[in-house]
């Protein structure tokens, strides 16, 4: 294990703490190469995927390797085109949920929190609880009663069950995530606005929203990420194929032509997973934040 | 990124209570007018900002809970369902599907979790060395969590496992013939196994800032005893880390219970090879919104709620005996 690294000569250097294990060039070197190693087993997926959506069909099947001997660069207008819509529909569906998603949260999510953070009212303590426990609660109780309700409405075959719920601040845990971060924030500024005239609807979008961007950023993106992965619920809601997302187009894909075209459905994997990948690139702070403080993927 | 981003703060242990700030002096009253004007005032505009959650709580949470019970006691189905009593909850005991939904749905649970949260606390601690480039590592395994629940990723498994595989490939390059995994009803379940294992990013970055959180006076504490590094290592870290081994087991189970996307994808839908894939949310699925026999998935919901919250109780109960809270401050 990693135990033996810890080295005894430890100056007492404010940097102590990252010094802790800092070894010897050898067990450096050692260190770097595993993880090195541990890292190529982890990414080699993702790379052979991204290779193999440029490869012909029958190196897919016989070649391990990360280079395409010719570049199929017709996979991906052929995967594309091979549904019964241009791919840029199902984009621009999972990309309306998304949208509406992301303003219901910043919007819900944030007033709730400011309410349980900063303004004192009556079973407040037993709302929190309450709160903290629908975070655990899983979707697949509520799911077939949420149904018949849509149903009943009209609303199967709509983006509505999809987006409505996230305005009505059904994602709790943004709520916690909100609450922790309002709660660092001090309290002289609320009462400073206070004492210059500001309601409480005054000190929520002009004291509280704008410190707290860092928390609307990290609940933009995880809203992002998991709307746009989202899978579940877009297959009970959505059953209408105009109304098809990027998750039930490339299910749909595989179904029917996947097995006998890898080659497209793999560059429609890479088109579906590309925004994903520019998040976590653009908005990596963020998403490490959110995990540590909350600990949801 | 900077390494300090990870120990803004600790995972959620202390702060499930309610908010602590209640006794926190109120706006200072405006002359003539009692302390009550103000609180009223502060209770309404509560509720305003309270009326969405409050609103997607009864409409979206509670009522369908309560819904779902009152269903399981129904055979309904699309519009039409009469009271049956017991009828869906005895009729669990003799479906044999039923009993392999929850045998597959454990055994992917309590072998994929414990392995994931291994690997991620090998890994968090071998990159809290400190090491030049951590940060380039750790951005590499967790970037596999935030894809792993997408459906590009489980179509990426069903053909690295499958019989002309990426897998299969690289063993034949030692000679060794595979299997179809994902077809086999033997290997299926070992494959979406792999994949929780592989997305064991996001507790790494959970105990990384677990490990940011154990005070250095410990450790120079335990040296001056003259504890060895191993011993530091059993003595002072692990326990310490306890509290977040239990968060992270907690929250992977629960978790774990509820996979859906990956079985559905790699087996079609179907849960099979010979439903060594059926886990109960499929089967849920299938029940539910395949068949519309509403009443009993709604049922087979409470099982998969039951089980959830046994398992979580048992957690806490046994967290007595090993989780280490000695640090109250």
């Amino acid at each position: 294990m990693a135990t033996t690294t810890e080295t005894t000569t430890l100056p007492a250097a404010p940097a102590r703490r990252r010094e802790r294990g800092a070894a010897t060039g050898l067990r450096r070197f050692v260190f770097h190469l595993l993880l090195t190693v541990a890292a190529m087993v982890m990414i080699y997926p993702l790379l052979w995927m991204l290779s193999a959506s440029f490869k012909p069909i029958d190196e897919i099947f016989t070649d391990p390797g990360l280079i395409p001997s010719t570049w199929e660069w017709s996979n991906y207008s052929e995967g594309w085109n091979a549904l019964p819509h241009p791919f840029e529909k199902y984009i621009w569906n999972s990309m309306v949920i998304v949208a509406g998603s992301i303003v219901g949260n910043l919007v819900s999510c944030s007033m709730a929190a400011y309410a349980f953070a900063r303004l004192r009212f009556p079973l407040r303590g037993m709302m929190f609880a309450i709160m903290l426990g629908t975070i655990m609660l899983p979707i697949h109780v509520v799911i077939i009663p949420q149904y018949i309700l849509f149903n009943n409405l009209g609303w199967v075959d709509t983006f509505w069950p999809l987006i409505v719920p996230k305005l009505l601040a059904t994602d709790a845990f943004f709520v916690f995530l909100m609450v922790q971060f309002i709660r660092g924030l001090p309290r002289e500024l609320d009462e400073a606005a206070s004492i210059d005239g500001c309601g409480y609807w005054g000190t929520y979008l002009r004291i509280i929203m704008p410190l707290c961007m860092p928390a609307l950023a990290t609940t933009a993106i995880f809203t992002f990420i998991w709307t746009w992965n989202d899978f579940y619920s877009q297959l009970i809601y959505l059953r209408d194929v105009d109304l098809q997302t990027v998750p039930l187009a490339l299910r749909l894909f595989m179904d029917s032509t996947g097995t006998t075209n890898w080659g497209a459905l793999f560059a429609m994997s890479i088109v579906a997973l590309g925004p994903i990948f520019g998040f976590f690139l653009a908005g990596q702070r963020y998403l490490v934040r959110g995990i540590a403080t909350t600990g949801i993927k | 990124m900077t390494d300090n981003d990870v120990a803004v703060v600790r995972p959620k242990q202390r702060s499930s209570g309610p908010p602590p700030e209640t006794a926190a002096p109120a706006p200072p009253p405006a002359p003539n007018k009692g302390r009550g004007t103000i609180r009223t005032r502060e209770r309404w505009a509560a509720l305003s900002f309270m009326s969405p959650w409050i609103i997607g709580l009864l409409a979206i949470t509670i009522g369908p809970m309560v819904a779902s019970f009152y269903l399981s006691f129904t055979d309904y189905s699309l519009g039409y369902g009469e009271w049956v009593g017991g009828e869906n909850y005895a009729r669990m005991l003799d479906d044999p599907r039923l009993a392999n939904a929850v045998k597959v749905t454990a055994v992917y649970t309590f072998v994929s979790v414990p392995l994931q949260l291994a690997a991620a606390l090998l890994l968090a601690i071998v990159l809290d060395r400190g090491l030049r480039g951590m940060s380039f590592y750790r951005s590499v395994f967790y970037l596999p969590s935030l894809l792993g629940g997408s459906v590009a990723i489980a179509i990426m498994w069903r053909q690295i496992f499958g019989t002309e595989g990426l897998v299969n490939q690289l063993l034949a390059m030692f000679g060794i013939q595979g299997e179809g995994w994902v077809s086999h009803p033997d290997y299926a379940l070992g494959t979406l196994i792999i994949l929780h294992v592989w997305t064991f990013g996001s507790p790494m970055i959970i105990f990384l800032a677990g490990l940011r959180q154990i005070p250095t006076m410990y450790y120079e504490a335990a040296k001056v005893d003259g504890a060895g590094p191993v011993r530091r290592f059993f003595s002072v870290t692990i326990p310490l880390l306890t509290p977040i081994i239990f968060f992270n087991l907690v929250l992977q189970i629960i978790n774990s219970f509820q996979s859906f996307t990956q079985a559905f994808i790699i087996s079609s839908g179907k849960g099979g090879p010979a439903d060594s894939t059926m886990f109960l949310t499929l089967y849920l699925y299938d029940q539910g919104f395949t068949q519309f026999d509403m009443g009993y998935a709604s049922a087979i919901a409470w099982l998969l709620l039951a089980i959830i919250a046994i398992f979580t109780a048992l957690n806490f109960l046994m967290s007595k005996f090993w989780v280490f809270y000695g640090d109250n401050d």
